[in-house]
C-alpha cells in the first residue's frame, strides 16, 4: 500500500528523462521533479522493475511507453471536483458566455473526461449545451479512450454525486446517466458536441480559438518556468475576455502574466484575459 | 520534565519541524501553533487529515491564534524560515527543493489525501537530517513509513505515547516499525517544544 521511495538518484532520473526523450519523443525534463521521482518509483513498484529493467523496456517494447506515461502522468479526476469551483463558474462565468454566439471550451488534461462531462451538464441546464464545443485533450491514449467512453465505475458515481449536490446544481447526477450493472453510462446527448483528443501541452501549439479554457490539477506537475510556457499557450488560444480555470492552489506567479490576465475569482483560479 | 539533553539539543539544531496528526490531534497541534514564537527561527510543517469539500476553518483558527507567519500551503510556494505551512485538504504535499513545495493529487494512501507519509518521505530526500518530526494521534497507518524514512537519514523522530494519544494506531504503528528516537506525551512534547 505504500509508495516508498525506490532510491532513485538525481542522476538516475536524468538518465530517464532523456531517455524518454531521445526514444518517444516525450519530454519531462520540466515535470516537478518530486512528483516525477514518486511517479517513476511508483511504476517500479507496481512493475515490480528495477532500474535497469525499466530502462531496458522502455528501450525495447514499444507498448510499454502508454503504460509508463499512464503511470507518469496522474490520472486521479473527479466529476464536479471542487464544487465551489462550479458554483463560481456557474454565477460569474456563465452568464457572460451565454451572450457569445457559438461557446468553444477546452479542457485540456482532460484525463478520464469527467470535467468534460460536468462541463457539459453545467451547460446543458443553463440552456447552452447546443451552441457549446467542449474538447477535451490529454497526452494519454489509454485515459482518452476511457473519456470517450463515458462509463465510470459505480463507486466512482457515488462520489460525483456528492460533488453535484454541493455544486448547487438541480436534480442528481443520475438523471445524467444509464446504470448498467456496477457502472453508469453518461447520457449520449451529453456527448454530444464533445471531442477528446491527444495535444500534448509541452510540445503541441494552439489548435483553435476559445472563450473557456480549464487546465485544473495540471501545473502543480510542471516546474515554474514551464507553467509559462503553458500559460503563454492559453493566453494565444483564448479569445479576448476569455475565461481561464486553474486548480484552487494554482495560482498565476508571474509579474508578465498578472497583467496580461485579470482575477475574476481569486479563491477559484478563475481569470480574465486582458486586451488581445 | 526530565527531557534528556540529547533530545532537547537535537531538537535547536534542526530547522525543519515535521507534524503529521490525524483524528484526536487538532488539540495538541493547535496548542503547538499558539506556543510557537514570532522567532522561532525554524520552518513547520503540518500535515493533518481533513474532510475535502468542506472549507476548513482550521487555518483561519490557526493563524489568529499563530504568532508566525501561518500559511495553507499552495503549488510552488517558497519554503520560509519563521513559517508554518499547513497542508491543503485534498492535495499531498511534496518538498521540490530545498526551498519550494510542490502538491500532488494522486491517489490517496491509507485512504488520506494529504497523507504524511508522503511528504514525510518527500522531506527526508531533501532535508535528510535537518528536520524534527512528530507523528500524533491517528487511527490508521499513515505516517509511519515516512517517519522511519526520516529517522534512517539522521533526523530526530518522535512518536506520541499511544497510551496518551486520543487514536493510539498511528503512532503505535511508528514505534512497532522502529520509527521513533523518542516516544512521549502530549505534554512532554509541548516542553521540548517550548525550550
Amino acid at each position: 500500500m505504500n509508495i516508498s521511495s525506490t532510491g532513485l538518484t538525481t542522476e538516475q532520473i536524468a538518465e530517464l528523462i532523456d531517455l524518454v526523450k531521445k526514444v518517444h519523443g516525450f519530454d519531462f525534463s520540466d515535470y516537478s521533479k518530486a512528483s516525477l521521482k514518486r511517479r517513476l518509483s511508483r511504476i517500479m513498484m507496481i512493475k515490480k522493475l528495477e532500474f535497469y529493467d525499466l530502462k531496458h523496456k522502455l528501450v525495447n517494447v514499444p507498448e510499454f511507453f502508454q503504460d509508463f506515461l499512464e503511470e507518469i502522468t496522474v490520472n486521479v479526476t473527479e466529476m464536479f471536483r471542487d464544487p465551489s469551483f462550479y458554483k463560481a463558474l456557474n454565477s460569474q462565468v456563465i452568464p457572460y458566455l451565454s451572450t457569445y454566439q457559438h461557446i468553444k471550451i477546452w479542457s485540456a488534461g482532460c484525463s478520464s473526461g469527467e470535467e468534460v462531462y460536468s462541463l457539459a451538464i453545467l451547460l446543458e441546464q443553463e440552456g447552452l449545451k447546443n451552441k457549446s464545443f467542449i474538447y477535451g485533450t490529454d497526452v494519454n491514449t489509454v485515459v482518452l479512450k476511457e473519456a470517450r467512453l463515458g462509463i465510470y465505475s459505480y463507486r466512482s458515481i457515488k462520489t460525483y454525486s456528492e460533488n453535484y449536490v454541493l455544486s448547487g446544481l438541480k436534480g442528481s447526477l443520475t438523471d445524467h446517466f444509464t446504470t448498467l450493472y456496477d457502472a453508469a453510462s453518461i447520457h449520449s446527448e451529453l456527448k454530444a458536441n464533445t471531442l477528446f483528443s491527444v495535444h500534448n501541452l509541452i510540445s503541441d501549439k494552439v489548435f483553435n480559438e476559445f472563450q473557456l479554457i480549464s487546465c485544473r490539477n495540471v501545473f502543480i506537475y510542471f516546474e515554474t518556468q514551464l507553467q509559462e510556457q503553458i500559460l503563454e499557450l492559453f493566453y494565444k488560444s483564448l479569445c479576448p475576455h476569455g475565461f481561464l480555470c486553474l486548480g484552487s492552489k494554482e495560482t498565476i506567479r508571474s509579474d508578465a502574466f498578472k497583467k496580461k490576465f485579470k482575477a475574476v475569482n481569486q479563491k477559484e483560479n478563475i481569470y480574465q484575459k486582458i486586451g488581445s | 520534565m526530565g527531557l534528556d539533553k540529547n533530545i532537547i539539543d537535537r531538537w535547536h539544531n534542526s530547522e525543519i519541524l515535521l507534524l503529521g496528526g490525524s483524528a484526536g490531534s487538532f488539540k495538541l497541534l493547535f496548542s503547538l501553533v499558539k506556543l510557537f514564537p514570532s522567532n522561532l527561527n525554524k520552518t513547520v510543517i503540518i500535515i493533518m487529515h481533513r474532510k475535502k469539500n468542506f472549507v476548513s476553518e482550521v487555518e483561519k483558527l490557526f493563524a489568529k491564534n499563530s504568532r508566525m507567519f501561518l500559511k495553507e500551503i499552495g503549488d510552488k510556494d517558497e519554503i520560509s524560515r519563521n513559517a508554518i505551512y499547513i497542508a491543503p485538504a485534498n492535495y499531498h504535499v511534496l518538498i521540490e527543493n530545498q526551498d519550494q513545495f510542490s502538491l500532488d493529487v494522486s491517489e490517496a494512501v491509507w485512504y488520506s489525501k494529504p497523507s504524511i507519509d508522503i511528504t514525510f518521505e518527500s522531506a527526508a530526500e531533501v532535508f535528510k537530517d535537518r528536520c524534527t518530526a512528530i507523528l500524533l494521534s491517528g487511527a490508521n497507518q499513515d505516517g509511519a513509513m515516512g517517519l522511519l524514512k526520516l529517522r534512517n537519514v539522521g533526523s530526530l523522530t518522535i512518536a506520541q505515547d499511544p497510551a496518551d494519544a486520543e487514536m493510539r494506531e498511528m503512532p503505535a504503528e511508528a514505534i512497532n516499525i522502529n520509527a521513533a528516537d523518542y516516544v512521549l506525551t502530549g505534554s512532554q512534547i509541548f516542553e521540548l517544544l517550548k525550550e
